[in-house]
């Protein structure tokens, strides 16, 4: 079995200690994590805005590379000795949630943590980038809660009955 | 030379001087400079008027110089790092409030140095500490990109629009402040708001502190120079004295101590004053004054409403946002300048809400700069931002708007 356990820096300790304690043995795991290049191309537009004031940019641009790169680097390494096991470690960048579905290839299951809001069981405990993986991903899937999950209770009431069609009083 | 051919001329020049300013930055005093001198040559200008608009821009771009070699002083005492180590440390490792620290620092940065520090220097730093506490960067990095157009209403020295216009305003230093002071509140606050639900599910995410950080060591030199920079500013109309010579003094306090024992070089400083890009700004004035001579400054004269009741100030901050993001908003600013200090500072300061606040739309800064980056194949690896631009739509209206009434409400006082 070929597992991908997709960190992310918020929730990396909880995904970890999960896969160490559902993946057999035997399953050969992959920690995937994806530098978001957002940040780094709004930094180089507003550069850009300056009108050639501080050229030249390229500068400033592996600047912020080097620093994402090294970040990633350092989590992946201190994931990988959290999960005391032998992994394999990806460090991709770009646009987060298509280049862990790309990761997902020739994978049996994926490991991910709930992105969003994590005191409220629903949907919005799942940020957009993780349903995007969750509705593409063409492996299965494990879903984790990173905290111990929120009691059944914070799901709302269910809506009202509407009431009934008035064209059955007849 | 008929009015008409000397208008076609100097615009395409323009809009040529822009598209290498956004393009090939490294040819761009030499694009403006030929291209003032072009104008000049086939008499599209006066020698007299251009020799004028040089004299008007000079103190202007002194002004500028000095305050580049005050960021670059600040820079080299080490105060971003220490700003990077100063919010590490407070964020205790949460999002929302590394973001609530960015914002105070991001405000009293473009302010107290300039929109360039903040994208320049301070952005950096926000990145690298993001990094360190390991949480997205998209928040802080947006909001410093944002904070950098939309702080820059409070002081003359926050942006070279105010700059361009404080000169010739006729108001005093602390005068534009006070008048500026609610607006930027006012835009503070709606940037606040709006990124905060914008990127609520980078910042929902409660987590766990991380390991010790190094104690930050203060720059107590660098904010020395600054606080009594600012004080000299404030103090300048009283002391009867023009701020460029506060800003003057305030670069040579932090510049000269550094000479001695060679921890900068000559060749760093003058490279720190961006002596090119004010060349291109003197280019810029004089292809400008071409274009306004001949028929562009009767245009926005009849565009532009001339009261200061509220409805004309919004217009002007309107018309403003637009022209700053169809061309950047230097070259907006100094097309706008003489037609709205006829209408005295109200109208000068609502044009400077629009060209300050309105880049915020287009994420290059106008329209202009993303065709020509488009058209010269420039943009390395840009990828579509319709983020920005959709932040942009939630947040240029509203702080237009907010702004606007805001310094009509303090022009009541």
């Amino acid at each position: 079995m070929h597992a991908l356990v997709w960190i992310i820096e918020d929730t990396w300790q909880a995904t970890i200690a999960q896969a160490a304690a559902y993946l057999p043995v035997d399953a050969e795991i992959t920690l995937l994590h994806v530098a978001d290049t957002e940040a780094e191309a709004v930094a180089r537009a507003a550069r850009h805005g300056l009108l050639g004031r501080h050229a030249p940019v390229h500068a400033q641009e592996d600047q912020l590379r080097a620093i994402s790169e090294q970040a990633a680097a350092e989590l992946l390494s201190d994931a990988q000795s959290t999960l005391g096991r032998p992994a394999r470690c990806e460090a991709r960048r770009g646009r987060v949630e298509r280049e862990v579905v790309a990761a997902t290839e020739d994978i049996d299951i994926l490991i991910l943590a709930r992105d969003g809001d994590r005191a409220h069981l629903g949907p919005r405990s799942i940020g957009p980038a993780a349903r995007f993986v969750i509705d593409h991903a063409p492996c299965r899937v494990l879903l984790i809660w990173p905290d111990p999950a929120p009691p059944l209770t914070t799901i709302p009431p269910p809506p009202e009955q509407p009431p009934p069609p008035s064209a059955q009083s007849h | 030379m008929s009015s008409g051919l000397a208008l076609a001329l100097a615009l395409v020049v323009l809009a040529l001087a822009l598209g290498v300013a956004a393009a090939r930055p490294r040819y761009l005093p030499v694009s403006a400079v030929v291209g003032g001198g072009l104008l000049v040559a086939v008499g599209a200008v006066g020698l007299s008027r251009a020799g004028d608009t040089l004299r008007g821009l000079a103190p202007t771009v002194g002004f500028l110089a000095a305050l580049l070699l005050i960021a670059e002083g600040c820079r080299r005492e080490g105060l971003f790092e220490a700003i990077g180590a100063v919010m590490a440390r407070g964020s205790h490792g949460s999002a929302q409030r590394l973001l609530a620290l960015v914002f105070m620092v991001a405000v009293g940065v473009t302010a107290l140095l300039g929109l360039d520090a903040t994208i320049v220097l301070l952005t950096p730093v926000v990145f690298a500490t993001a990094a360190r506490i390991r949480t997205s960067s998209r928040p802080p990095v947006y909001a410093c990109a944002h904070l950098a157009n939309s702080a820059s209403l409070l002081l003359p020295v926050s942006n070279l629009t105010n700059l361009l216009a404080f000169h010739d305003s006729g108001l005093s230093f602390a005068r534009f402040g006070a008048l500026m002071a609610l607006p930027t509140i006012g835009v503070v606050g709606v940037e606040w708001v709006v990124l905060r639900r914008f990127f609520a599910s980078d910042l929902r995410r409660p987590r766990k502190r991380g390991g010790e950080l190094a104690r930050p060591t203060i720059p107590r030199f660098a904010l020395a120079v600054l606080a009594l920079t600012l004080v000299g500013f404030a103090l300048s109309s009283l002391l009867g004295i023009a701020p460029v010579w506060v800003a003057a003094a305030g670069a040579a306090a932090i510049t000269v101590p550094a000479l001695r024992p060679r921890t900068t070089s000559a060749v760093a400083l003058a490279r720190a004053v961006e002596p090119g890009f004010l060349l291109f700004v003197l280019g810029l004035g004089v292809i400008v004054a071409a274009a306004s001579d001949n028929g562009l400054a009767s245009a926005v004269r009849d565009v532009l409403p001339r009261g200061a009741s509220l409805p004309d100030l919004l217009a002007i901050a309107a018309l403003s946002a637009l022209l700053a993001n169809l061309v950047n908003n230097v070259p907006a600013t100094l097309l706008l300048i003489p037609v709205a200090l006829a209408s005295g500072p109200g109208a000068v300061l609502a044009m400077l809400i629009g060209v300050n606040v309105g880049p915020n739309l287009t994420y290059v800064g106008s329209l202009a700069t993303l065709l020509w980056r488009r058209v010269l194949r420039a943009q390395d690896t840009d990828i579509e931002l319709g983020e920005f631009t959709r932040l942009g739509l939630l947040t240029v209206p509203a702080t237009l708007v907010t702004a606007t009434v805001l310094l009509w409400l303090s022009l009541q006082v």
